[in-house]
């Protein structure tokens, strides 16, 4: 409660400090902060930002998020928020860290947007936390699943948020469903080790995996835009590991699973939602993906109704069937959106609030509610490839 | 087992360093010249290889083929535009001037057909496991390795039973004593070029095949390893830069499997330094000039 008390005194100071500086010539009333402009709420459009991976290493993920916010965003214009509309303006980080720092401040000082969505990595997005909070601009990450985005050291970055589940969440339910469901004894863990996110989902699924009685035989680890792992992957061989656990990225992962059935190591393989991506098939190849599994954020083939209309729509726009990278940026652009509703402006502080108290949401990617670190409470889904195709295999959660 | 089954591991990888290898010795044979473009070249290569097959419908031998003779024009390309106006300025000028290439390579490709990775199509090559005692050799490295080797012998024989390779050994030893002689000497460095060009190319398609993902700026570090396999060989010699390239595949193949496989990398540039500080001239080199 403390905490709270604390935290309404610092907003509305910080309210107060934001209407004395929009009377210094802004007539935006208010929307700047800090002597911040985030004038993104002027005339009768609402300026959001994205801050994605459009091209480079991870552009699949990037591309796959703007096409659920186009989607979302076509939508949610139809009618407008408060009469008005929303627009979006983009930038390409090119899957590296620092062009997305540069992406956020350029998305900030010159678009004056009032919000940021983005990026769709986790090292990418914690490239920005410290950006959106020094200009007090909400950013929202719609699958960066690290936990240090939101909350460093036991404190909640006040301005950041995420749309989908945390890494420790997928980690655990990986381990689950190895114990439980494919009931393997040991294990094998392979690392990107200049991965946050696959770090994050290792030390998760380690923990939960040895309290369930497992045991971890063999932890290797590679860098990203490696093409050789079978060194590393006879390795793990010849300790005869009855599972692999591999939290990585579709590039990486296409060939490592590749490389790893070309050795005979025919054990079951899983990984999180770094995997999903049509690239993944087409690297692997559908043979070697068999008897692989992911955790990820919703499934297309889940029956939930409003899980079908979204998978209608998408279709309908982009004759494909929508993968979790693009409903979790369809997601993103609601979740925004009705914070704005609810804070009934512009303002990026106001937002911020909004954004906080979201309770209740209905997602495609399942109901929402924000805990107090600014994660989201939702359930996990587990598929499994078959022939290239990924099938819906159960539902977990929290 | 686990070793054998590392040393095969080894001597794929390293098959694909020498072949790139053996361009960078060819031309600092030659110029003197160490060319950084040559990785960039290896990835277009491999990207006409991609193209050749999904677009044009090829099998696997015409796309190697096109792969090879489009990077041995582009080679004799960069050499026309940008070194030979340079042949006679100082070597950090020339050297400025290749990371520029290789920069402007990468990037054009990037402006061309976006930076996004592509997968090679997996039925190009009969892709079926024998298994030897416990050991998995894909049908497809032994492929790599043949093609390798056929590609390094045919080298090995222009360069020592053609004119064209008379020519080259020539300008190697003296390029003013070779143009007193009435040797062609520029035209002679467009042949090395090309020639070493096109092992790259090869080596790119080869490299699709083995590893499938591709992408444009997948030429910067085989491009460096294959530069480190050539100094451990002894720079500019051609049968070194092949010892060099397997020995190279071969120690970074056995420092992952001790289960260092972070250190890899690392492990190459040490051996760099090493032969610097210890063996300046590589393993093969002796106090003789060097030959190409």
């Amino acid at each position: 409660m403390k905490k709270k008390r604390a935290a309404g005194v610092f907003f509305s100071l910080m309210l107060t400090a934001g209407l004395l500086a929009g009377c210094g010539g802004n007539q935006q009333g208010g929307s700047s902060s800090g002597g911040n402009s985030g004038g993104g709420g002027g005339g009768d459009v609402i300026k959001i930002g994205a801050n994605l991976e459009l091209s480079g290493g991870v552009a699949s993920y990037g591309q796959s998020i703007a096409e659920g916010l186009d989607l979302a965003l076509e939508e949610i214009n139809k009618e407008g928020i408060n009469g008005k509309k929303l627009e979006l303006v983009k930038v390409d980080n090119k899957s590296e860290a620092a062009e997305a720092t540069n992406g956020a401040i350029k998305l900030i000082s010159q678009d004056k947007v009032v919000a940021i969505i983005g990026s769709a990595t986790s090292t990418n997005t914690l490239a920005q936390v410290q950006v959106a909070n020094d200009n007090k601009v909400p950013l929202i990450t719609p699958t960066g699943t690290n936990p240090t985005i939101t909350n460093k050291d036991g404190k909640v970055n006040e301005f950041v948020f995420r749309t989908c589940f945390i890494d420790p969440f997928q980690g655990t339910v990986a381990a689950k469903f190895a114990l439980n469901e494919l009931k393997v004894k040991n294990a094998a863990v392979l690392i990107d080790s200049s991965s946050d996110y696959s770090k994050g989902l290792a030390a998760s699924f380690k923990d939960a995996f040895t309290q369930g009685g497992g045991k971890i035989i063999a932890e290797e680890a590679y860098v990203a835009k490696d093409t050789d792992f079978r060194a590393t992957l006879t390795r793990i061989k010849s300790k005869n590991p009855e599972f692999i656990f591999l939290p990585g990225y579709y590039e990486e992962v296409g060939l490592i699973v590749k490389q790893a059935r070309e050795l005979g190591l025919n054990v079951p393989i899983m990984g999180g939602d770094g995997w999903d991506s049509p690239k993944l098939v087409e690297i692997a190849g559908k043979d070697a993906l068999n008897n692989t599994y992911i955790t990820n954020h919703y499934s297309s083939g889940d029956p939930d109704p409003k899980i079908q209309e979204f998978v209608k729509a998408f279709k309908a726009k982009y004759n494909k069937a929508p993968d979790a990278f693009n409903a979790l940026g369809y997601d993103t652009a609601y979740f925004l959106a009705d914070a704005i509703k609810r804070a009934g402006s512009a303002d990026p502080v106001k937002i911020k609030d909004a954004l906080a108290q979201t309770k209740d949401l209905q997602l495609v990617s399942g109901t929402m509610t924000l805990n107090e670190n600014h994660d989201p409470v939702k359930s996990a889904a587990i598929l499994e490839y078959k022939d290239g195709q990924q099938q819906f295999k159960t539902k977990v959660n929290p | 087992m686990e070793l054998i089954q590392q040393l095969v591991n080894g001597i794929s990888l390293g098959s694909i360093y020498a072949l790139i290898a053996l361009g960078y010795t060819m031309v600092y044979g030659i110029v003197r010249l160490i060319n950084f473009a040559h990785g960039d070249v290896f990835m277009v290569g491999s990207f006409v290889g991609f193209y050749a097959v999904t677009m044009l419908g090829v099998g696997f031998f015409p796309a190697l083929l096109l792969a090879m003779a489009s990077c041995a024009v582009l080679g004799m390309i960069i050499e026309r535009i940008a070194y030979k106006p340079l042949r006679n300025a100082a070597r950090i000028a020339v050297l400025i001037t290749a990371i520029g290439v290789s920069l402007l390579i990468e990037y054009v490709t990037i402006y061309l057909r976006g930076a996004q990775p592509e997968a090679y199509p997996s039925t190009l090559l009969p892709d079926r496991n024998l298994k030897l005692f416990g050991v998995v050799i894909s049908s497809q490295s032994l492929f790599i390795l043949g093609t390798s080797l056929v590609l390094m012998i045919l080298l090995q024989f222009i360069v020592h039973r053609t004119k064209i390779g008379k020519a080259m050994r020539a300008v190697s030893h003296d390029a003013e004593a070779a143009r007193l002689m009435g040797i062609n000497v520029d035209n002679t460095i467009s042949a090395t070029f090309a020639i070493g060009s096109a092992l790259a190319g090869a080596a790119g398609v080869i490299f699709g095949i083995y590893y499938t993902k591709i992408e444009p700026l997948m030429g910067i570090l085989p491009g460096l390893k294959a530069f480190v396999a050539a100094v451990l060989g002894g720079i500019g010699i051609i049968p070194g830069a092949m010892v060099g390239g397997l020995l190279l595949g071969v120690i970074e193949s056995l420092v992952s499997g001790l289960g260092y496989s972070l250190w890899r990398d690392g492990v190459a540039f040490v051996i760099l330094i090493l032969i610097l500080i210890f063996r300046p001239a590589g393993l093969f080199g002796k106090n003789v000039r060097e030959k190409v």
